[in-house]
């Protein structure tokens, strides 16, 4: 009987808790999470957001990376052999304003908006991934020599950039589409992820 | 609304409803001038080009509160019968034209090329005349381009009359 007392049952005990723990540890390492439909972390949420509408057409037409500017919703090369060429207005006579003014053109549907232009090459996103868009919009050496401030302020305020919530519409009279994140959120968001470090999520 | 704006050394001030309407149409409709024609309305085919301040403009794609204060140049104000300018003898020279609709865009293109590069190289030409020729004249027309810059040399009147 004191066998049983002192050896069996503190034997068995310890089996048991034994058990429990390899049971345990064993179930928690097969949980599996729904990341299909999980909600993004905060911390990339203003990102993407932010990346959402840099990377759609009413933007990407314009960072080309063939000195050739895009048209439409499919980013076509723009017609009529326009290119870049000096100072990123078109050629000597046929120049982005010979058909670009400062506002859409309804009658037209010609596109237009304040110093209507390529972006600089150096600023070339087309064939980038987004982190690649992002490291380049903060490297000085192509971003115009910007700090990040600068470039939340670019972003955020310059009327070439949100002319995309106000493209107008195209030759058939049908409105351009719109960037997928409404204006007010994208400032918001761009303004929430500078603030915040303007952290780029790894690669 | 008023709009004042100089055309062919001539000012003019046009009562306008719509201070979008397109130049093209106040110049034609409103002040008679019927040289500068309507092509696509979509700024593709340069029919309706004109010089802004020296510029080549699609005039169907410019508001025409755009053109306050600015002199506007069309084909009528180039030159003239008894004194053409280059261009147009060029192409009276060449014999450009067929049906002709589209030649006083081309020619107004052509103009404001010669203000940029006196002798436009072929490569020149293809980049900055980019208008629109149903009747295919471009193989005169190029000829004829290089024919205006070598008078415009010989006469140096460099600018057009008004620009």
């Amino acid at each position: 009987m004191k066998i049983i007392i002192q050896i069996i049952l503190p034997l068995l005990l310890g089996v048991g808790i034994l058990f429990t723990i390899i049971t345990k540890s064993n179930s928690s390492e097969y949980v599996s999470i729904d990341t299909k439909n999980a909600e993004p972390s905060l911390a990339n949420e203003a990102f993407d957001k932010m990346m959402d509408v840099l990377t759609h057409e009413r933007c990407m037409n314009c960072h080309p990376n063939d000195n050739i500017p895009k048209q439409g919703e499919d980013s076509h090369p723009h017609y009529f052999g326009i290119a870049r060429e000096e100072n990123n207005i078109g050629f000597q006579a046929t120049k982005c304003t010979t058909c670009h003014q400062s506002e859409n053109n309804d009658y037209s549907g010609v596109p237009g908006a304040p110093e209507w232009s390529l972006a600089p090459a150096s600023m070339y996103w087309e064939g980038l991934s987004r982190t690649e868009i992002t490291e380049s919009m903060l490297d000085p050496e192509r971003n115009g020599g910007r700090t990040p401030e600068e470039t939340m302020h670019h972003l955020t305020e310059h009327e070439l950039v949100l002319w995309a919530w106000n493209p107008g519409v195209n030759a058939e009279g049908v409105p351009r589409e719109l960037p997928p994140v409404p204006k007010d959120e994208y400032i918001a968001a761009v303004k929430k992820w500078f603030e915040e470090g303007h952290i780029i999520p790894s690669k | 609304m008023n709009i004042s704006l100089n055309v062919n050394g001539v000012s003019h001030t046009v009562d306008i409803t719509d201070d979008n309407t397109p130049l093209l149409w106040v110049i034609r409709d409103l002040l008679g001038l019927k040289g500068t024609k309507f092509g696509c309305g979509k700024a593709a085919c340069g029919a309706c080009t004109l010089h802004v301040d020296g510029e080549a403009v699609r005039s169907c794609s410019y508001a025409v509160k755009f053109a306050e204060g600015k002199n506007i140049t069309t084909i009528e104000g180039l030159g003239n019968e008894e004194n053409p300018h280059p261009v147009q003898q060029a192409w009276i020279e060449e014999v450009v034209p067929q049906c002709g609709y589209c030649q006083p865009g081309f020619m107004m293109a052509t103009a404001a090329l010669l203000d940029k590069i006196p002798n436009p190289t072929d490569e020149d030409i293809d980049k900055n005349i980019i208008n629109v020729c149903r009747c295919a004249t471009y193989y005169r027309m190029r000829k004829a381009i290089h024919r205006a810059a070598e008078l415009r040399s010989e006469k140096q009147p460099t600018e057009t009359q008004n620009s």
